[in-house]
């Protein structure tokens, strides 16, 4: 799946024609995509249509047909789903930043740095992993992908579960970073609005069609009714 | 018990308490009992075969936790459904080959004995082996429990960490099958961590915490058996349940 060929010059990640079933079903097929340096493409499609599946390829996590390929020697970043995690485990924010030293400098310095980047304080990393709010594991979880500095952010639905100052907070850290170290973001959101205001490129996955290209051509509403398979109602905001 | 089979069953029951942290917080302590168990038929075999005990349990472990491994990896039955399987299989095929007092022996430990060169040196070693492995890499450990995705992304092998992990187990449970036997020795795995889960509040805690209760409880059990003239091993998992239990006056940290 990954080919020896090396990607062109200001591309990131280069996907052609990649296919993916498990069993009977097929979750994509031929999806061809490619994404430069520093650009942030966004994932939408409705619930079921291989979003997440699509990042878990993208990491290596699942076997597919086709080629797949990023630059060499880049250094991705990524934000998982929910996690289920056993709340009475005795690993803290602290220990699980810590554990990126294997990979990347995760220094006290470094580490408090995402931290406060992401909003947490430093008591909050102090305690249980399992005792964190969902809004606070998510932040956590980005601090941890900030760790080492990345190349590329993959971040599936960073903002679920935050509050809405905080998915504003995250939303503007993730776009601050891309502009001060052209940093490439790939994301899954809901959110057409936020989509519609910082993607560089839209990939639209529905079980029948696929589509790929800048948000204003090609997230009309003739689309997204048809991909979402019922009408859809969502604000652009202009600024 | 003699002073040098108590400092031999002191580290092996620090090994004991490390791995057991990670089995707790994995949520796989039934496997680690059923891992346990696959070692009755290699004990049989190697009995038959007039061959030490502990050779023919620890290659049949080997191969048990090749196959629990792979069976998870390939597979997408639960856990649970495996380990049924394969702890009544091993039970059931390991009495059919082992007899009257060597079953018993098997079951529950028996010796209290001196141990010999071969025992002492292999109980060190593998000791040893399973303390450097828990100790460096914990931190891959730690991310690949959060998540096997996350790990993934930053290079870690997690089919290999897995795979690692399993034998390391493997290993443990055929360190203490000579004093706690095959029935018992997944405790002296298990139980000292779940206590040290309950207690501790970070990582390296939860690791001193059940490297430190493994050992009391190890060296509470052998006193006492020597006392009361009664095997060491169900008074060892007896002293470590009673730890596990004590726990429960206290408030739960979660909670402070």
């Amino acid at each position: 799946m990954h080919t020896a060929r090396t990607v062109q010059d200001g591309i990131v990640l280069e996907v052609r024609c990649l296919s993916l079933r498990f069993g009977r079903v097929q979750i994509f097929k031929d999806l061809s995509f490619q994404v430069a340096r520093g650009a942030s493409l966004a994932v939408v499609g409705p619930n079921g249509a291989g979003k997440t599946v699509l990042f878990r390829a993208l990491i290596g996590a699942i076997p597919v047909e086709g080629s797949l390929q990023w630059a060499p020697n880049v250094r991705i970043g990524y934000v998982p789903q929910k996690l289920d995690l056993a709340r009475d485990v005795p690993i803290t924010g602290a220990d699980f930043l810590r554990a990126k030293s294997i990979a990347r400098s995760a220094s006290d310095a470094a580490i408090a740095d995402a931290l406060n980047s992401v909003g947490l304080s430093a008591d909050t990393v102090t305690q249980s992993i399992g005792s964190l709010s969902g809004g606070q594991f998510q932040r956590l979880l980005v601090a941890f992908a900030l760790l080492g500095s990345p190349d590329v952010l993959l971040l599936d639905e960073p903002t679920a579960g935050i509050d809405e100052p905080g998915q504003e907070q995250l939303n503007e850290l993730v776009y601050r970073l891309q502009r001060e170290r052209e940093l490439t973001v790939l994301l899954i959101s809901h959110d057409l609005s936020v989509v519609y205001r910082y993607a560089t490129n839209v990939l639209c996955l529905s079980r029948d069609r696929v589509c790929f290209g800048p948000p204003r051509t090609i997230l009309t509403q003739q689309l997204l009714d048809e991909i979402y398979g019922t009408p859809m109602a969502f604000h652009v905001h202009d600024h | 018990m003699t002073i040098d089979a108590l400092i031999l069953s002191s580290v092996v029951a620090v090994a004991a308490g490390l791995i057991g942290c990670f089995a707790v917080m994995r949520r796989m302590a039934l496997a680690a009992d059923a891992l346990s168990h696959v070692a009755l038929p290699g004990i049989g075999v190697a009995l038959a075969l007039h061959v030490h005990p502990v050779f023919g349990a620890a290659a049949m472990l080997f191969f048990g936790g090749i196959l629990v491994w792979a069976l998870e990896d390939r597979s997408r039955l639960a856990t649970e459904t495996i380990i049924g399987v394969i702890f009544s299989a091993a039970l059931a095929i390991g009495s059919v080959i082992t007899s009257g007092d060597d079953l018993i022996e098997a079951l529950f430990g028996g010796a209290s004995g001196r141990p010999s060169a071969l025992e002492a040196g292999f109980g060190l070693v593998a000791s040893i082996a399973v303390t450097v492995f828990v100790l460096r890499r914990k931190r891959a450990l730690v991310v690949a429990l959060v998540s096997p995705d996350i790990a993934r992304t930053i290079g870690i092998d997690v089919r290999r960490l897995n795979l690692l992990y399993i034998q390391m187990f493997a290993l443990t449970v055929a360190l203490g099958l000579r004093y706690l036997g095959v029935l018992l020795m997944g405790s002296l795995i298990i139980i000292p961590a779940a206590t040290a889960k309950r207690v501790s509040r970070n990582l390296n805690e939860m690791l001193m915490m059940a490297a430190l209760i493994a050992i009391a409880v190890t060296v509470t059990g052998s006193v006492l058996a020597g006392y009361l003239h009664r095997p060491t091993g169900p008074l060892i998992v007896a002293v470590a349940a009673l730890g596990f239990f004590l726990t429960f006056l206290r408030r739960d940290p979660a909670t402070l």
